[in-house]
């Protein structure tokens, strides 16, 4: 059998990075501001962690202005959805294997 | 590579994320039992403009003129419900403060939107229809848009809410089908079943 290690997806190993997909999947959209409120991280350890996954292309980013104030919207890609699956998915095969 | 702990930490932590971004959890079970205390106040000093020394029930009024009678039930009605909301913001607050949660997020947003919908549209067809003179509509329509609105809401919030939402539209349905009982059935509706569910509510998650 193939090791499940190996499906493992590398860009997505941070919990920072799992927890921003496992937002952007439940949600159709989420802003910045909410994101990080949410997770209680720091700005700029949020961005760097969305500037990688952007770069992997498994998010979206759309910036609009209301009031002057930017306002960042981020999206889970179709190709980040389903890396983010299958990462999940090789955590439980790891997990299984464990228990045995 | 990590280790196997890690990996079930990211797991908690991804679940604990996909919950707390559409969840409003910061509802306290305290407010709801709260809210039925104050309904059952309101209902009981509806009784006594209504009906008193009569039994609850019917249509027959006392002496004082009705619209007098109708101005001081919606005053009543009004104060219930504006006791209720600062009761239920009061404390959202304070368990938002414990939960280290904001309880202006994204997720409190979309409940109050879907939570407004049916209530503004059932509020003012309740409204027309007095104007009208349907006064029997009032506790049914009451009852059911509300459950309307709680069973809406209910995917940002606990699962338990639309259990009450379900709950309350039987009773409305019921309400209608039996005629001048309508101050009985919107005491259980908005006093007993908030207080049985902010009971239910504060032992599964506010301890």
């Amino acid at each position: 059998m193939k090791n499940p290690f190996d499906n493992l997806d590398k860009s997505l190993e941070h919990r920072v990075r799992l927890q921003i997909m496992s937002v952007l999947v439940t949600n159709d959209s989420y802003d910045f501001n909410s994101l990080k409120e949410l997770m209680g991280v720091t700005d700029g350890n949020l961005a760097t962690h969305m500037k990688a996954l952007e770069k992997e292309k498994y998010i979206s980013v759309t910036k609009t202005f209301t009031d002057r104030k930017p306002n960042t919207k981020y999206k889970a890609t179709e190709r980040g959805r389903t890396s983010f699956r299958k990462h999940l998915e090789a955590m439980e095969e790891i997990l299984k294997q464990q228990k045995k | 590579m990590k280790e196997i702990p890690e990996y079930e930490k990211d797991l908690a932590s991804i679940r604990l994320m996909m919950e707390r971004s559409v969840k409003f959890v910061s509802l306290s079970g305290l407010s709801g039992v709260l809210a039925g205390i104050y309904a059952l106040v309101g209902a009981t000093l509806a009784y006594w403009l209504m009906y008193y020394p009569k039994p609850p029930f019917g249509f027959e009024f006392n002496d004082a003129p009705q619209s007098v009678t109708i101005f001081y039930l919606i005053v009543l009605a009004g104060t219930v419900l504006a006791a209720s909301l600062l009761t239920g913001y009061a404390l959202s607050l304070q368990k938002a403060k414990k939960l280290s949660v904001s309880i202006w997020s994204k997720a409190s947003q979309q409940l109050l939107i879907d939570l407004a919908i049916p209530l503004v549209a059932g509020g003012l067809l309740i409204i027309i229809l007095m104007w009208r003179g349907y006064f029997g509509i009032v506790a049914p329509a009451s009852l059911i848009f509300y459950g309307l609105a709680l069973a809406h809401a209910s995917r940002n919030t606990y699962k338990e809410v639309q259990y009450l939402g379900f709950f309350e539209i039987a009773l409305g349905l019921l309400c209608a089908l039996l005629p001048g009982y309508g101050l009985l059935f919107w005491a259980i509706g908005f006093g007993v079943l908030h207080i049985v569910y902010g009971i239910l509510m504060h032992y599964r998650y506010d301890q």
